[in-house]
């Protein structure tokens, strides 16, 4: 575990200024007025029912989509198309089944630069990479395994390795624990502390679990539905490093208890008449 | 699971049981050579006119080879095309579906007319009715790649012809695989069709004059001689494809 405790808040990193999106002009927006800064380093976790847009926002930080209105700021610049600095995971590990664990591990190298030119050279020195984060994730010895010969929660875990191998800066997390179960997710919970208390990425994760939001993150973001708004920012003051236990102190409870009550009014207001 | 001996002597097994029951029935009410012939005298024809069968038979064996070559360069151009963009696999699937229902025989005369008789019209034939099935898969293949996966590579700045060499194509290739067992024995049809209607050499011209001159045990050993070459094409590509693709059948080697 890292020595480095609470979060020393970077540079802000991400800003969105009164962002919105809408997929077609006779559709409505999918997420609306939405302004934020992320600083660099910091973990943010986006909970909300389904339809508030998380995947949206997802699009627009990564620079897959273009917002309609308002402006998306990574680093200083303007998004203007996909950024090479993001890894990504999502729900499904989607690791591709002719490849192993290192193979799946090592594809982005092969497409990013400045490592893309030099995967051929370097192949061994990027493998190598590639192995000593699959120990980190507890992977040791499954590097020649094919996807299918791994469990769920170890995917997963190949997965998240696939979206750190190129040392990105942002992390984006597609409700990456949703399919497993509830002790493997704490498992990866813990493994995913680790690995960004050691490297300190900027963490986005979206997901419906609201202790896992809580357990993680420095800031909680709730979103409404339709379209998505940001509804409340909550700093998570617990101290860090976070373990486990913590999911059972009131202090911990009160606030998931909090976040639950927040989201609870969403989805009265939106339940059909 | 390992199949157990008798489970792999079964085919043979079943060859065998189909022989001696139709040797049996000939000799058993006594059919005539000229309507039924036995296994022994389709046999004895085999033995006797061995050398044109061995000359139509590889005049079909090539003939079928390169219509079906060009069904796997067409079929898998087109399916690349159609499989990797909406708008043309909307634009395009209802007319190879449409095409694709003509019966082929009935198009042997239009390439007669184009191309004279003999072999150009088997090849066409050949290539024509074999090409489909290669398309549709191929384009399935690319068709139904997940979202998810795009996004992780065009996130890293991935380009179209990256997303498809490093994951549309291998991703396909279990469907192009499968295709190529179908289209095999498809291309030997198409050959033997437009032999028997339009040419003086292969084995469906073989059949054709046989038949003419009543001599039934030679049609029946062209017939055999088909069935052998395209079983042999077949199991040659499901071999190739258990080589290639093994990883899409993983279901057979254990664990999931």
């Amino acid at each position: 575990m890292s020595a480095s405790p609470s979060a020393v808040v970077g540079q802000p990193f991400i800003d969105f200024d009164r962002v919105a999106l809408a997929y077609s002009p006779s559709s409505g927006n999918a997420i609306e007025d939405i302004s934020l800064t992320i600083h660099e380093g910091e973990f943010v976790a986006f909970v909300g029912p389904s339809g508030c847009g998380k995947s949206t926002f997802m699009k627009l930080c990564t620079g897959l989509k273009r917002p309609t209105a308002g402006t998306v700021h990574v680093d200083g610049q303007a998004v203007t198309g996909p950024l090479k600095i993001v890894g990504m995971a999502f729900q499904n590990a989607t690791l591709l089944p002719w490849r192993t664990t290192l193979h799946n591990v090592l594809l982005p190298l092969e497409i990013v630069q400045p490592y893309r030119s030099r995967f051929r050279r370097e192949k061994a020195a990027f493998a190598e990479r590639a192995r000593q984060l699959l120990a980190k994730v507890g992977l040791k010895g499954y590097e020649h395994k094919y996807p299918w010969e791994l469990s769920g929660g170890m995917q997963q875990r190949a997965s998240i390795c696939r979206a750190l191998v190129h040392q990105p800066r942002l992390l984006m997390l597609d409700e990456p624990f949703a399919a497993l179960d509830a002790f493997t997710r704490e498992e990866l919970w813990c493994m995913l502390r680790d690995i960004w208390a050691e490297q300190r990425f900027t963490v986005v994760l979206v997901t419906h679990d609201l202790r896992e939001a809580t357990f993680l993150a420095d800031t909680v973001y709730v979103m409404s539905t339709h379209p998505g708004r940001i509804l409340e920012q909550r700093s998570i003051e617990l101290p860090r490093p976070r373990d486990l236990e913590i999911t059972y102190t009131e202090e911990f409870i009160d606030l998931v208890h909090q976040l639950r009550a927040r989201i609870g009014r969403i989805r009265k207001t939106e339940t059909p008449q | 699971m390992k199949p157990t001996a008798l489970e792999r002597w079964a085919p043979w097994l079943a060859v065998v049981v189909l022989l001696v029951v139709w040797e049996a029935i000939c000799r058993g009410f006594q059919v005539s050579e000229f309507i039924f012939p036995a296994p022994t005298a389709i046999m004895q024809a085999m033995i006797q006119f061995a050398g044109p069968i061995r000359m139509h038979a590889w005049q079909t064996f090539w003939t079928t080879m390169i219509g079906f070559g060009l069904g796997v360069l067409v079929g898998l151009l087109l399916g690349l095309i159609i499989g990797s963009s909406r708008f043309m696999y909307r634009a395009c699937y209802p007319l190879l579906v449409g095409f694709n229902s003509i019966p082929k025989v009935a198009f042997v005369p239009v390439l007669v007319v184009w191309f004279g008789i003999g072999t150009v019209p088997a090849i066409l034939t050949a290539f024509l009715i074999c090409f489909f099935p290669i398309v549709v898969n191929v384009a399935t293949g690319l068709a139904t790649l997940e979202p998810e996966m795009e996004d992780v590579l065009r996130v890293l700045g991935a380009k179209r012809l990256d997303v498809l060499l490093k994951v549309g194509l291998p991703r396909s290739l279990p469907y192009f695989f499968a295709s190529l067992k179908v289209a095999i024995t498809l291309a030997f049809v198409g050959t033997v069709v437009s032999e028997t209607v339009a040419s003086n050499l292969g084995i469906g011209y073989l059949m054709m004059s046989a038949g003419a001159s009543m001599r039934m045990p030679l049609v029946f050993a062209g017939l055999i001689v088909i069935s052998v070459m395209a079983m042999a094409m077949y199991e040659l590509f499901a071999w190739l494809e258990r080589r290639m693709t093994g990883w899409a059948h993983r279901g057979q080697q254990g664990s999931a």
